[in-house]
């Protein structure tokens, strides 16, 4: 029978709070961890999360009647206690698959990381997970190569591939950005990278480092006979301008590009991916920002979610914390997202953070990065954590070897090809590293020296941003 | 300066060309090879073999020799005939694969006998 107009405001919970509905295998499912303002009861907080993220206002309209809000609305369909944190509750939320526009992961972010985030009832929120139903996964792009079509462009098997971030950050020219580059790729380099702050910058303008880094490149490889690549970093003010420096890096024969997916947005990474799926092109993302969204415990997006969005959005290498090194990743959590980026179907492990089961499908694989702070005394503890499908970046850890960063890329490579090979032989990497690494070091002088300049150096701070089963 | 070490490569020293993994290390033993190849067999890889002249070692193509040992989880066996490819091609690199079928892409890839670099 159909409804009568009722004006004014009702509670949120008579309307989308709904315990007895069982989730469609094509709902979009959302975790957030929700800091109601005292004396909101839980149930009319979660269903105004589940309003203000979906089809709900603050009061009765009268054109909601001219719709079957029933099939549209968002349903918050359960509540949890977090482990170890009264302040909070998990509120989980389905969302019918017809809300979204197909193929876009703006859309699905403007709902649930919208206007619902500044909502007075909420001290904070925080998304915690989305499960996207795999009808709305083959919606989307995904990775432009993925993970074995990589190895098959770059010819790297059996190992995890190494890079090195280019550094002083900024205010090299060009030309002596280029010597840079070619010293780590000669040194046994598979890959060097723009730093994410490189774009087109008064002191060397893009077309110029990408001229030069891939003479650098060429030069490298007829010297070692390997194949070898530089993330050009094609970021840009305007998608228009960012397509430019993307065409030329194709243009001069570059395998690879890269992208900051946060601070560019996802409108123009997923044009740039599909671009680069289109032309048979490599795509590094960076994460630049990532940290103002998914450190804070109670507010804000968990980088599991982002580590979603850009695997549906399209990148072939994502940034994913070390572990080990200089920046924040709790182990477990790491190894969560890590999962989320290169398996097709990852399952509900809360241990991990993991909420939902994932089916992505077919979709191509993402690499991920372990950049940020690390040397070769990480490297068994590296090579243990992420397996042969990753790429370990070495910016300091390269460039800062006492005989320069050609030496400092050999001794790397040495010491990844020794783990690698102590792993396939049955030995455990992270209690055996040092014998393994001082045994490599007889062969090879550069990783001597490397071991001797850094072995002083840690980076033992507490992680802020734990899983909550470790906050108890 | 004098304890720095010069980084010793160019386009005119052949030695400087590399072959992908493990080739930054010594040579394989003949215990490092039987290591490997059990590795490649309890992964349930195929294992394959092939080999190529020095210069030509950046190739996605090197010769085959034979067709992949399907199912062959037997050491001695690859191990005959790794060195039966190397008898017959003894200036040649020879390198062992373990084929991923489910992810149709190497899983491994070493060279186990070093040609001549030329």
């Amino acid at each position: 029978m159909a409804k009568k107009y009722d004006a004014g405001v009702k509670e949120y919970r008579e309307t989308y709070w709904m315990p007895e509905y069982t989730p469609s295998e094509n709902d979009i499912l959302a975790c957030f961890k929700v800091t109601p303002q005292p004396g909101v009861p839980r149930e009319e907080v979660a269903a105004a999360v589940a309003a203000e993220s979906s089809t709900g206002t603050w009061t009765t309209v009268w054109t909601d009647l001219l719709t079957d809000l029933d099939h549209y609305k968002g349903r918050a369909y359960a509540i949890e206690d977090v482990p170890g944190d009264d302040t909070c509750f998990y509120a989980f939320i389905a969302y019918p698959i017809d809300l979204f526009e197909e193929g876009s992961v703006v859309n699905v972010l403007t709902s649930l990381v919208g206007n619902v985030f500044g909502f007075k009832a909420l001290r904070a929120l925080r998304l915690e997970d989305i499960r996207f139903p795999l009808a709305y996964v083959m919606t989307c792009n995904g990775p432009p190569q993925g993970i074995q079509v990589e190895r098959d462009i770059m010819n790297k098997y059996g190992r995890p591939m190494l890079g090195c971030t280019i550094k002083p950050k900024l205010g090299l020219s060009a030309k002596n950005y280029g010597r840079a580059c070619y010293e780590g790729l000669r040194g046994g380099l598979d890959f060097t990278k723009d730093d994410e702050n490189v774009n087109s910058q008064p002191f060397m303008r893009w077309k110029h480092r990408f001229d030069f880094v891939m003479e650098a490149i060429l030069k490298a490889e007829a010297e070692t006979g390997e194949r070898k690549g530089h993330y050009l970093n094609v970021t840009a003010p305007t998608a228009d301008e960012m397509m430019r420096r993307a065409e030329y890096a194709k243009e001069i024969g570059a395998p690879i590009i890269m992208h900051d997916f946060l601070t560019g947005g996802f409108s123009a990474n997923t044009q740039l991916a599909q671009w680069c799926q289109r032309n048979g092109m490599l795509l590094h993302i960076h994460r630049a920002m990532h940290a103002v969204l998914d450190r804070n415990p109670h507010h804000g997006i968990h980088f599991r979610v982002l580590t979603k969005c850009l695997r549906l959005s399209g990148g072939d290498h994502l940034h994913s914390g070390t572990v080990v090194g200089k920046l924040e990743g709790d182990r477990d959590a790491t190894l969560g997202w890590i999962d989320i980026m290169r398996d097709s179907f990852v399952p509900e492990d809360r241990s991990r953070g993991i909420f939902f089961d994932q089916d992505w499908g077919s979709m191509p694989g993402v690499i991920p990065v372990a950049s940020g702070g690390i040397h070769v005394w990480h490297m068994p503890a590296l090579v243990s954590i992420f397996g042969d499908d990753s790429v370990l970046q070495f910016g300091g850890g390269t460039l800062g070897h006492p005989w320069g960063n050609a030496a400092g890329a050999a001794a790397n490579r040495v010491a990844v090809e020794a783990c690698v090979e102590a792993r396939n032989s049955g030995r455990e990497l992270e209690k055996e590293g040092k014998d393994i690494l001082t045994n490599a070091a007889k062969h090879s002088p550069e990783l001597a020296a490397a071991m001797e300049t850094w072995k002083e150096i840690k980076f033992e701070f507490d992680t802020v941003d734990k899983l909550d089963v470790s906050h108890k | 300066m004098s304890d720095m070490q010069d980084y010793n490569s160019s386009l005119a020293d052949t030695a400087s060309r590399k072959f992908e993994t493990f080739s930054y290390l010594p040579a394989m033993s003949p215990e490092q090879i039987r290591t490997q190849i059990e590795y490649i067999v309890s992964k349930g890889w195929n294992p394959s073999i092939e080999h190529t002249e020095p210069q030509n070692a950046s190739g996605s193509y090197w010769y085959m020799w034979k067709l992949p040992m399907f199912g062959e989880t037997n050491v001695d066996a690859i191990l005959a005939e790794c060195e039966a490819c190397k008898k017959a091609h003894p200036g040649n690199h020879v390198r062992l694969l373990g084929l991923d079928n489910f992810a149709q892409c190497a899983g491994a890839s070493m060279v186990i006998f070093r040609g001549q670099a030329v």
